[in-house]
């Protein structure tokens, strides 16, 4: 990028969005996003169906284009239910997930980690050995064990999920605070007589922000397939909720009659996950210059 | 080199600790005791429940619990699990053999084909077939696991007929176990056909868990090439007169597989994950289906000691993962960096 305009410079937001606009893999990214948006607001408006409603003279329906019915374009399951219906709930339960997860580990995760960067000592040392310990199970096995603790439901799918994304949030404010906290800003600012929790939030909190939003959009790709797979195992939402991975879970029955019953959740979940990461990726090359080759 | 190690090893101390504190707490935070557990739905006289509970020691000081709790874990005791009555530790080592075995090999179909992939991108840096590879790799970045292998299934299983849909082994054949890796045991069987079974059940299952991690592997490799390749030794190869693919697999890739050692270190802890969705798919009689059952039914037994076991296991790798490093990499031993 040229240094065409010394005086005033930009802010990385902005910077971001000039590098954003030119990569046409993350342009397509945002595009999905947006959809998926739209289709998770607007649902029950979109919906042809309600998610619940069994329609038993149309059982295992294929969809409208292979031998099916234009009143259900994507099919309908074993108990009759409409595949794009619950799909498009499934939408609003992912993305709802997804951000409740997200803002709770961003909210918990980034605060440890500024006050632990900041203030070091015991409680740096206290917070990151228990960050070690929350890290010394595989994901997926952790967020199962708090799910069993608390019972097998959405919500609690969704705590265990964030308590599993906590660890990176925090390390990753450490890290960033740790490199921050001695620059000329940060001693301008308290020898001008600013307090830690203000110097913290309005003069390390922003600088520290790059990563933190690249790791908010992966984050949501994690919790968007943790919560479908805990579905999947049966220790997420429950049946009859239309969730993407809870469809999947009774699938496995239909593979040899039903493949719109596998197939269609799972290009779902792909094509959120896909979009999430592909934005992730871009957005880290946006706005991490030292990354950019 | 060995004070470095020792080093790291006693950062893990307190995490290790830690982890069987939370483990044995597990126990005491569910609602209910372990006998209330037990008896499930019956009713339950008082009377015995406060027997059974001094019977099993529930009635002491929680520290003295604990204690006790580690007494018997330094012996390798993890209890007996609620529902088989089985000893935790050996339904563990029984089922362990096929974890491994599944794990290494989808280990080593994500090397051998990510590493080559992440080779090519990265040698064809911005043309078509780097771009192809890249979006290839993103996309099985972002694959669930679960709905990956039901796709397998549903192709190379049921459409085609080539694999198995699961277990480890057909039904027709019996092998002795001897190592516990089906794979040696059935070739030491030299029963006909046992060696082929065993494999064509393996080859979905591998897939199904490696691709994550072979996505991961090429794009490190990709990422670590291309700096590698702006390396000033590298060039000085090159002008030497040495040849183009010399310079690459002898001098570059050495180089360039530093970092992916680390990550493929790191992904042991995305194997373990992946492994529990895989095996329940492919009803593979691992770890990882046994911990999904185990919670499932809530064994808390089972859970507490598979949690001590893995992560002590996770750690293991780990530090063995930071000794490849130092190996590979004397600037990480010998303190700079």
């Amino acid at each position: 990028m040229a240094a065409a305009d010394l005086s005033a410079p930009r802010s990385p937001l902005a910077e971001a969005w000039t590098s954003l606009r030119g990569n046409r893999a993350a342009l397509v990214a945002l595009g999905v996003i947006v959809l998926l948006a739209f289709a998770a607001l607007f649902a029950d408006l979109l919906a042809p169906h309600p998610p619940d409603t069994q329609y038993r003279d149309a059982l295992l329906l294929p969809p409208a284009w292979a031998s099916g019915n234009w009143a259900y374009p994507l099919g309908t399951d074993d108990v009759g239910r409409d595949v794009l219906s619950r799909l498009l709930h499934g939408a609003r339960l992912s993305l709802t997930i997804g951000l409740m997860v997200v803002t709770l580990a961003f909210l918990v995760g980034v605060s440890l980690g500024l006050v632990a960067g900041y203030a070091g000592g015991l409680f740096d040392l206290v917070v990151m050995r228990c960050v070690d310990v929350l890290m010394a199970l595989p994901g997926l096995l952790l967020a199962l064990v708090l799910v069993a603790l608390l019972g097998p439901s959405l919500v609690n799918a969704m705590f265990a999920i964030a308590v599993v994304m906590l660890p990176s949030f925090v390390r990753l404010t450490r890290a960033a605070v740790l490199a921050e906290k001695h620059r000329p800003y940060v001693e301008a600012a308290r020898v001008n007589g600013v307090g830690d929790a203000r110097l913290m939030l309005t003069a390390l909190l922003p600088n520290c922000l790059p990563p933190l939003i690249v790791q908010s959009t992966l984050g949501f790709s994690v919790a968007v397939l943790d919560t479908a797979a805990l579905g999947f195992l049966g220790m997420g939402a429950q049946p009859p909720t239309a969730e993407w991975g809870t469809m999947l879970s009774g699938s496995l029955q239909f593979v040899q009659t039903a493949w719109w019953l596998v197939a269609l959740p799972g290009v779902a979940i792909l094509i959120t996950v896909l979009a999430f990461n592909l934005l992730g990726d871009a957005l880290r090359d946006a706005l991490d210059p030292s990354l950019k080759r | 080199m060995i004070r470095w190690l020792l080093g790291r090893a006693a950062v893990l101390l307190p995490t290790a600790v830690a982890v069987t504190i939370v483990a044995f707490m597990l126990l005491h935070l569910v609602p209910g005791d372990p006998v209330e557990i037990a008896a499930g739905e019956r009713v339950l006289d008082p009377a015995e429940h406060a027997r059974l509970l001094r019977e099993l020691g529930l009635d002491r000081p929680l520290w003295e619990q604990y204690l006790d709790f580690m007494g018997r874990l330094a012996v390798g005791d993890f209890g007996a699990s609620v529902r088989t009555k089985e000893r935790v530790a050996a339904e563990f080592m029984v089922r362990f053999p096929a974890t491994i075995e599944l794990g290494l090999f989808a280990l080593g179909f994500a090397v051998l084909v990510g590493v080559p992939a992440g080779m090519i991108a990265a040698l064809r840096r911005g043309r078509t077939t780097d771009h192809a590879i890249m979006t290839a790799a993103l996309t099985g970045y972002s694959m669930p696991v679960f709905w990956w292998g039901l796709l397998l299934i549903l192709f190379f299983s049921v459409s085609l007929g080539w694999t198995p849909v699961s277990g480890r082994i057909g039904v027709a054949y019996y092998v002795e176990p001897v190592t516990g890796f089906l794979l040696i045991d059935s070739w030491l069987s030299g029963e006909p056909g046992a060696f082929a079974s065993t494999l064509s059940h393996l080859i979905l299952p591998a897939i199904a868990l490696g691709t994550i991690s072979l996505a991961v592997i090429a794009r490190m490799t990709r990422s670590s090439m291309l700096e590698v390749l702006n390396e000033d030794y590298v060039r000085t190869a090159r002008a030497k007169g040495l040849p183009f693919r010399r310079v690459v697999t002898v001098h570059a890739l050495r180089n360039a597989l530093i970092p992916v050692v680390t990550v493929i270190g790191l992904q042991l802890g995305h194997l373990l994950s992946g492994a529990i969705l895989t095996e329940t798919i492919f009803s593979w009689p691992g770890i990882g289906k046994w911990l999904v059952e185990a919670i499932q039914r809530r064994d808390y037994p089972q859970i507490q000691g598979g949690i001590v076991i893995i992560a002590a296991l996770m750690m293991a790798v780990n530090l063995l993962v930071d000794l490849c490093y130092g190996l590979l990499n004397p600037q990480i031993r010998h303190g700079r960096r």
